[in-house]
């Protein structure tokens, strides 16, 4: 069994606390009025930032006003973006943990079962991590901010494009829909949970396969409402773009984070002595897996970048152009990130095994899909406006104490190794 | 003894109290023995397909190809339909011997030599296409970046099909390396069990002096796992590339970013499908049913299903994201594939491919032979159809309605397309009485820990052991 030991409590509570301070802060940073964007904006002027702005009497006052109140709505959008950019980040994190052990379980994997106990101790977060998710998805729809402009009826009367999607994003069915999404997979997670403690304790097979139906059964489920999810919590930010790829390329972003994170824990809990069962070969399957869809996620991403690039359609080919004018670096930088350095540290079969490589791939893949969700979704609510500072730091701060709190202290609660799996004996003798 | 540990739970691979050698001459035996009346019967009617095909390949250069049933409008129809159809059926084979290694599935084992054999005889079909569909077929090799007397006039490299004509020549080249590295062990078997002197000759030649010494093995197993890896970002790119010959373009239907993968998706149904029609028969002709079980058919009807619901997701995806673009062109490509004039082959496509493979949840259904082989010819024909309805639709009515128009093939559109299934089937036909149909080396590797009879031996041995205790 494991403890949860006092300083990793301790060290997730404290990111919890500062995290929720940073969240705070932001919040009681984001200017109160107009006056007070007017006033930045004109001791910007004046500091004269090179010459990226324009000298003020350049302007008519009638311009300064539009853009003041635009810049306005940006950064009050800006402390709601870091909040939903982390909560929705780590949440699918823990839905591509949950994801990952389906696979395991659906395709009878014989070399990852001495790791179910990391991954459904981990993915308990989903729980709360939904539910907090779901609260701000209901404050934006509400109007408690502007993230999603086609929730706002002023918006939408003057907006035709977006009139012509009404059927679909509307604030009560994108409720239902999201209650379904997170309620579904929700179930699917507490239920394979109690399977996986009563085939403990009873060692009766039949649990095996009552799980094994489950996780194909989610899989399905997993498959479409995954889409949907993207292209309701992600791509209706930007309303007037779609692209059919979109929601698999959210999945291979978040899914890639959830199997580093295994990694992750996976090594932790091995240099505290827990999981003796757990061998490098284990390992290396897991850095085979970051390795692989380090590539597949860059595959997807180029994919649709570059069959935007190359046809040039005015319509969405200007979601591109402004990453790439106000974004540039966290645009091309993230390719680094989750592309380049992951596939040449990762490709050497002996590098694979080594507990620092992986962890240096590790960090690089996380902080590398956390800047790929901020860019799905922060040009689009604070547009130039961007700055990842003490807020979005924050944000990830809470939301990762939050995810380890709670992972932990799940993963305490049963046997490191679920002794009744029928392929846990494979799995323990894993080498590769 | 840890790596040769099975879990009990998991089925036998190898049915009967099979031992190497009856490995070997399982294998061997339609090699070393006579083709039967049956099969030359079949190919007879295969060659005769073929040569009906050359012929109508001969009069389309000769004579040109408004032969076919091509117009102004539509400038693609069967001829792409039938690459990108054959390329698809293709991707199997790769997926079987280099994704399936990867993920160490020990099943691919007795269907990876046929799978293969199946890639390479699909993909030269696939690449008659490129060539006979040009108009000026004898300056083909303009394709290529080679210096001339022109100024060294060179290709454009922003063109997806020039990019075509890279992933198709690189997947041919590596599909047969890969191929032929694999079958060195089990011509080496054919060539130290020959006893004329003439197919002794052919096969020392073919198998290269294979010895079997640890060296070679351990070297052999480095360089297909090199090559599993090396092919199965080449099979997601070849498929991927022959997509973007659509995507790219600006054609309502056609540019949509889901393309790729999900072109990737179908070439995997698709593939397996085939891959299923042929063993279910091979299986039976060459009595090899203690290879290829009804559990190898289960799990291949599996993956059918899989990549059946995964092209299902993107086309109910293509369809709502018509819907949600408020693009009325787009919106309009989607209404005409459903009620247009082509509106039975959409809905003939829809049910081949995403109701048929649904079917497979039923494990009665699934581990049946008679229904597998009826749903992978359906999917074969549904995934022809979906590649007619993407081509032939989307062209036919697009942004002018004044080049509104249909297309009708020709019988020499018709005799191209059975000239290349002709020829396909005289390749593979061939492939089955000449080439060891099953890896039997590496079948070998796995008889002791998935073989029926040892997994039979273990489990009494345990007991035994057990009531000691």
């Amino acid at each position: 069994m494991y403890t949860f030991s006092k300083n990793l409590k301790t060290f997730a509570i404290v990111l919890m606390v500062l995290g929720l301070l940073g969240i705070a802060y932001g919040f009681f940073s984001a200017p109160k009025d107009l006056d007070e964007v007017k006033q930045i904006l004109t001791e910007q002027a004046h500091h004269g930032d090179g010459g990226h702005h324009v000298s003020a009497d350049a302007h008519s006052d009638a311009d300064f006003e539009h853009h003041a109140e635009h810049v306005y709505g940006q950064l009050k959008n800006k402390p709601w973006t870091a909040l939903y950019v982390g909560s929705i980040f780590v949440m699918f994190v823990s839905l591509g943990i949950l994801v990952f052990h389906g696979i395991n379980y659906a395709a009878s994997a014989g070399w990852s079962p001495v790791l179910f106990r990391v991954m459904e101790g981990l993915s308990a977060y989903l729980l709360p991590g939904s539910i907090i998710f779901f609260l701000i998805l209901l404050a934006s729809v509400l109007g408690g901010n502007h993230l999603f402009i086609w929730a706002d009826d002023a918006v939408v009367a003057k907006d035709a494009i977006i009139q012509g999607k009404v059927g679909y994003l509307n604030v009560p069915f994108f409720i239902v829909r999201a209650l379904i999404f997170l309620g579904g997979w929700n179930l699917y997670r507490v239920y394979m949970r109690k399977q996986s403690l009563a085939l403990d304790a009873t060692g009766d097979l039949v649990y095996h396969k009552k799980m094994f139906k489950a996780s194909a059964g989610f899989l399905a489920f997993f498959i479409v409402t995954e889409s949907m999810a993207s292209w309701d919590w992600i791509m209706s930010i930007d309303t007037h773009w779609y692209s059919t790829l979109f929601g698999w390329y959210v999945f291979a972003s978040f899914f890639v984070t959830a199997i580093t994170t295994i990694a992750f824990v996976t090594l932790y809990l091995k240099n505290k002595g827990y999981l003796d069962f757990v061998n490098t070969s284990h390992i290396h399957d897991l850095a085979k897996f970051m390795f692989g869809l380090s590539i597949f996620w860059t595959y997807l991403w180029f994919s649709q970048f570059m069959l935007q690039w190359y046809s040039n359609i005015p319509e969405e080919v200007t979601y591109f152009i402004f990453r790439i004018q106000e974004y540039n670096l966290p645009f091309f930088g993230m390719l680094v990130l989750n592309f380049i350095l992951p596939l040449l540290l990762l490709i050497n079969t002996d590098f694979k095994r080594l507990t620092w490589i992986v962890v240096m791939a590790g960090v690089c893949i996380i902080i590398g899909h956390y800047i790929d969700f901020f860019l799905m979704i922060a040009p689009g609510t604070v547009g130039g406006s961007w700055f990842i500072g003490v807020e979005e730091i924050g944000s990830l701060m809470f939301f990762i104490g939050l995810f380890i709190f709670v992972g932990f202290n799940a993963i305490s609660k049963a046997p490191l190794l679920a002794k009744n799996n029928p392929l846990i004996e494979e799995s323990k003798h894993f080498h590769y | 003894m840890s790596s040769h540990y099975e879990a009990p739970i998991r089925k036998p691979l190898v049915i009967g109290e099979k031992t190497y050698h009856d490995i070997t001459v399982d294998v061997a035996r339609p090699v070393e023995g006579r083709a039967n009346k049956l099969w030359w019967r079949v190919f007879a009617i295969a060659l005769i397909a073929f040569l009906w095909g050359v012929g109508s390949m001969a009069y389309t250069v000769g004579t040109g190809i408004g032969t076919w049933g091509l117009n102004k409008t539509v400038g693609w129809a069967w001829d792409i339909t039938n690459f990108v159809w054959w390329v698809g059926i293709g991707h199997a084979g790769t997926l079987i011997s280099a994704v399936l290694l990867l993920f160490r599935q020990k099943w691919r084992m007795a269907i990876n030599r046929s799978a293969e054999a199946m890639t390479i005889f699909s993909v030269v079909q696939a690449g008659l296409f490129p060539i006979i569909h040009m108009g000026r077929p004898w300056l083909g090799y303009w394709v290529l970046p080679l210096p001339n007397q022109f100024g060294s006039l060179w290709v454009n490299f922003n063109s997806p099909l020039l990019w075509d004509v890279f992933a198709i020549s690189t997947y041919l080249s590596v599909s047969l390396v890969f191929w032929w590295t694999g079958l060195l062990p089990d011509f080496a078997m054919l060539r130290d069990r020959a006893i004329t002197p003439f197919t002794k000759r052919v096969y020392s030649i073919l198998s290269f002096g294979w010895s079997g010494r640890a060296k070679d093995w351990q070297r052999f197993e480095e360089v297909s796992l090199v090559l599993a890896g090396l092919a199965t970002p080449l099979v997601l790119s070849v498929h991927t590339i022959v997509s973007f010959d659509f995507a790219t373009s600006v054609i309502p239907g056609w540019h949509t970013t889901i393309l790729p993968p999900y072109f990737v998706a179908g070439a995997i149904f698709s593939g397996f499908a085939m891959v299923t029609t042929l063993l279910i028969i091979m299986r039976k002709v060459s009595n090899l049913e203690a290879y290829i079980t009804i559990q190898h058919i289960e799990l291949m009807n599996i993956i059918v299903m899989i990549t059946g619901s995964i092209v299902g997701v993107a086309y109910i995806t293509e369809l709502w994201v018509a819907w949600y673009s408020g693009v009325e062109y787009e919106q309009y490509a989607f209404l005409n594939r459903a009620t247009g004039p082509y509106w039975w082959s959409y809905w003939l496509m829809m049910t081949c491919n995403v109701i048929s493979p649904q079917v497979m949840w039923f494990k009665k259904i699934r581990t049946n032979i008679m229904a597998s082989f009826i749903i992978s010819l359906i999917v074969n024909v549904g995934m022809w159809f979906e590649r007619f309805v993407i081509i032939v639709t989307s062209l036919h009515r697009d942004y002018l309605p004044s080049s509104w128009t249909m297309f009708q093939p020709t019988f020499v559109d018709a005799g191209i397309y059975i000239g290349t299934i002709g020829f396909f089937f005289v390749l593979f036909l061939l492939y089955s009485r000449s080439f060891p149909v099953i890896a039997q080396a590496e079948v070998k590797t796995i008889l002791k820990s998935s073989g029926e009879y040892y997994k039979k031996e273990r489990d009494s041995k345990e007991n035994h052991q057990s009531l000691n205790h």
